[in-house]
């Protein structure tokens, strides 16, 4: 045993080193552990948006009739809300695991104190935390995505190309999730992700077109990030792509960056000082 | 051959030195402990040793590499039992073990032979599927300690291992320990209990305020800063200070306490003998060897836990 320790390579990086390339022990533990946990809660945040294309989308929807599409075409309202939901969906499942989730293991459990007492460094953590919380995103937007082509709401052949869509927006909300997630320290300081999501939600274009506001209104939308989530998957489920899918995935992949370079950044202030 | 060297070692958060300038070695196989009170510095070296804190200045090498360039590859080889317990409670007892095993990067058939083995070794066999609340602090202390062993380390850092437990189940850990020590384990650990710094520790130094007060084993150090023997006596709270200067001259020194007088002495009944002669009548006396907490006293003027 000791023959084999003396003639490995050693693992050059000082205390504060950042990567051990080992971020799937990081998921292992979390599929472990969601395994023996409650999977109430994981249902729950996966049948809400089901529950708003029911009652708005089908129930509201009768009564509404079709809306315009972004090419002008006229299709039913169901299938204008639909993708911003699934948006929405991929949306919740990142959110739910990297915000009160990750408050609780950094806060409480202190599980990110043990992992990174091993050879662990703090983008391991960040990177499996992250994707842990990506694949809960993405279980719930295949699922609604299932959903929404039981309904015929799934307009193009472009709409295969939501899944990969539904895994970024939900990889873009987990890492800002977690980064922010990271710099707090109380319950009041996590109400105000809930306080953004909610206004957020209604009215990122998921119900209405943003053209129903005055333009500085607009530019605010087209700023936040769910907004890019939602015109990304309209435009694939409806079918009108144009350039601008560009840009909003250009927008989802700075969002990645910029919350796994916080997140690790804050790991190590708090746990490799 | 050291596995840990540290010298002059430092660590500061802004002005405040949490660490000012120690030094120690710590041979192979060797137990070593550092004592000292609450803030006085102990888990900062400890976090240091454990390569999760970077050093101000001074120098450390931990199984012969610095910290600093070789931080992951040293805690790989490092097993930490942290003063509070960071036990995954999200998973089940063996579980705890087989994921923190992953987190070394060791292979996953490996880890659970481990896993098994070191269950037994902590006396949870019968507790492998449990959930972690379901266990008594005790069990949880040795779960911890059986998930730092999980990757075969070198050395333990155990900072205040039995903080907070109840007598037996401080006995039943420090056996464990005392086995991983004759299997030639290097311990390092830190503590606030005289008696456990007795039982485990070859060798320890007397921590305060963020330096090293005195050095050796706990026999010699008792040797060099106590007497054989301590007579405590108690007058009642407003009378001990009156009555300590009614024993002045008596033993080697006396200690005054809010709520009792010490005597060092090297024969304790003769004190006492001497203490009823001058026509003191204590309301209890108590005649007891002298211990590490004896020694704290003496250096630093301060009971350990206060």
């Amino acid at each position: 045993m000791s023959a084999v320790t003396e003639e490995r390579t050693l693992r050059r990086g000082g205390v504060r080193a950042l990567y051990a390339g080992n971020a799937r022990a990081v998921v292992g533990r979390g599929l472990q552990a969601t395994r023996s946990s409650n999977w109430v809660v994981v249902a729950s945040g996966f049948i809400e948006p089901i529950f708003y294309l029911l009652s708005l989308g089908v129930g509201l929807g009768a009564y509404i009739g079709t809306v315009a599409d972004a090419s002008g075409r006229e299709i039913p309202y169901a299938a204008y809300i639909a993708p911003a939901l699934l948006a929405v969906s991929a949306m919740n499942g990142a959110i739910y695991d990297s915000t009160w989730n990750v408050f609780f293991k950094m806060n409480f459990a202190k599980i990110y104190e043990g992992m990174l007492a091993t050879s662990l460094g703090p983008l391991d953590v960040a990177l499996g935390e992250i994707l842990l919380a990506l694949f809960r995103g993405a279980i719930y937007g295949v699922g609604f995505q299932f959903v929404m082509q039981l309904m015929g709401l799934n307009l193009s052949w472009w709409a295969v190309l939501a899944v990969p869509a539904v895994m970024l927006v939900a990889f873009g909300f987990a890492s800002i999730g977690m980064g922010v997630t990271s710099y707090f320290t109380t319950f009041q300081q996590m109400e105000w992700i809930m306080f953004v999501l909610m206004p957020m939600f209604m009215f990122s274009a998921t119900f209405f077109p943003i053209s129903v506001y005055p333009e500085p209104l607009q530019w605010l939308v087209m700023a936040l990030p769910l907004w890019h989530g939602v015109e990304l998957i309209r435009g694939l489920t409806t079918g009108v792509v144009g350039p601008d899918a560009l840009v909003h995935v250009l927008y989802y992949l700075v969002m990645i960056a910029i919350g796994l370079y916080f997140t690790t950044r804050r790991l190590r202030a708090l746990f490799l000082d | 051959m050291t596995v840990i060297a540290a010298s002059e070692l430092v660590k500061r958060y802004g002005d405040f030195a949490a660490v000012d300038g120690i030094s120690f070695e710590v041979a192979p196989g060797e137990s070593f402990g550092l004592l000292g009170p609450n803030g006085a510095g102990k888990s900062t070296t400890m976090r240091m040793v454990g390569a999760v804190s970077t050093r101000t200045s001074g120098s450390l090498t931990v199984l012969g590499l610095d910290p600093d360039d070789y931080g992951p590859e040293i805690r790989s080889r490092l097993g930490v039992v942290p003063q509070q317990d960071n036990l995954d409670n999200e998973l089940r007892v063996r579980e705890n073990l087989l994921t923190y095993g992953r987190y070394f990067g060791l292979p996953r058939r490996l880890v659970a032979e481990r896993a098994d083995e070191l269950l037994q070794f902590a006396q949870l066999a019968d507790r492998a599927g449990a959930k972690v609340d379901e266990l008594s602090g005790g069990m949880k202390r040795r779960l911890t300690i059986a998930r730092a062993l999980i990757n075969d380390p070198r050395i333990l850092l155990l900072d205040e291992p039995t903080t907070g437990l109840d007598p037996q189940a401080r006995h039943i850990l420090w056996d464990r320990l005392f086995r991983l020590k004759e299997q030639g384990t290097t311990l390092l650990l830190t503590t606030h209990y005289m008696d456990e710094a007795e039982q485990l520790c070859d060798r320890l130094v007397v921590v305060d305020h963020g330096r090293i007060m005195a050095e050796g084993s706990p026999a010699s150090l008792i040797r060099s800063y106590s007497t054989r023997e301590v007579l405590e006596v108690r007058f009642g709270s407003d009378r001990n200070a009156d009555a300590a200067a009614a024993l002045a001259g008596l033993g080697d020194r006396l200690e005054v306490l809010p709520d009792r007088v010490l005597v060092y002495a090297d024969d304790g009944e003769a004190a006492l003998a001497e203490v009823v002669a001058r026509g003191l009548q204590p309301l209890t006396s108590l005649v007891r060897r002298s211990s590490l907490e004896d020694v704290f006293l003496r250096l630093t003027g301060r009971s350990l836990i206060e």
